[in-house]
């Protein structure tokens, strides 16, 4: 009986512990695309009406496409999380697979969004993007690097949720012990949330 | 005990569903308020807009409403970390630029 008591105070320490762990890497990533927002914004001041002309090439619809999708996936993970505490093991999983899904979507819409910019010749160091505006470059260089490792967070965040979804199925991520759910729920809503500010800053400036 | 978290969890789930149609309308709310064309005021709507979505995203999403103050205060202290960051670099290029 103590024994078992003294198990389970440890248990809710390592998850205090953990979770802010995931916090702390979570604010070191806070501080690498708050580099690249203050970039964006030192420059979109100086390079004002460059980054207008520039965000009209842009697809909005896709923009906002791709929003309500990670939004979406947000609450299924959300979901997921909620479903494990509650001991449902099979939805729990449904939730994660959607999870998944919609995260492959957004990523097969940046595939068609940026695969049509390079059929324009606009890629970084291509001989039409070179030719044009200082500004244009720098918004063009600042989409591909920002949108692109944002998609490499949700192309990270896909592979962890794989094996999230492993662990569930195999009841290692269960109703007691679901830590490891939690966290890469945090870092599948941290991603969203730079998406949430990467949208409005690139496709919607008027 | 387990059966006060079992309604706890039920009506989170509810919220969940409440916290998405919420993100869902601010959404469009951006993108309407885009296309208004306010030149001087876009960027602040829109950052507040975002700011406001992701608000949502980290007290519930995340469960920051739920956890312990140190937690809260040490996001609060990463937030400061930065935009004392973007003000010191915009004191700089604000008057080198203009």
């Amino acid at each position: 009986m103590d024994n078992s008591n003294e198990k389970v105070v440890r248990h809710r320490i390592d998850y205090t512990g953990a979770k802010m762990g995931m916090w702390i890497f979570l604010f070191t990533e806070v501080l690498f695309f708050g580099g690249l927002f203050l970039l964006y914004s030192v420059f979109r001041s100086k390079y004002s009406t460059d980054f207008h002309n520039s965000a009209a090439e842009l697809d909005v619809f896709l923009g906002t496409a791709n929003t309500l999708i990670l939004l979406t996936s947000s609450m299924s993970m959300a979901l997921s999380i909620a479903l494990v505490r509650k001991g449902r093991k099979g939805l729990s999983i449904l939730c994660q697979i959607a999870t998944i899904t919609l995260g492959l979507i957004f990523l097969v819409n940046k595939y068609i969004e940026w695969g049509a910019h390079i059929s324009h010749g606009i890629y970084p160091h291509s001989p039409q993007l070179d030719h044009m505006s200082r500004g244009k470059i720098i918004f063009f260089s600042l989409y591909y690097v920002m949108t692109g490792i944002h998609g490499l967070h949700v192309l990270i965040g896909i592979c962890v949720i794989t094996g999230t979804l492993i662990f569930t199925a195999r009841e290692i991520i269960k109703r007691e012990d679901f830590v490891k759910l939690e966290n890469t729920g945090l870092y599948w809503h941290f991603v969203d949330i730079i998406w949430i500010y990467l949208f409005p800053l690139f496709y919607l400036i008027t | 005990m387990a059966e006060k978290e079992l309604t706890f969890d039920v009506v989170r789930k509810r919220t969940y569903v409440f916290v998405w149609i919420c993100l869902v309308i601010l959404t469009a709310t951006t993108v309407a308020v885009a296309k208004l064309h306010l030149t001087d005021y876009a960027v602040i709507v829109s950052i507040a807009i975002a700011t406001a979505k992701a608000g949502l995203v980290v007290t519930f999403f995340m469960h920051l409403r739920h956890e312990p103050w140190i937690l809260k205060i040490m996001l609060f202290v990463a937030l400061c970390a930065l935009t004392l960051i973007v003000m010191l670099t915009f004191s700089d290029t604000w008057f080198r630029y203009g």
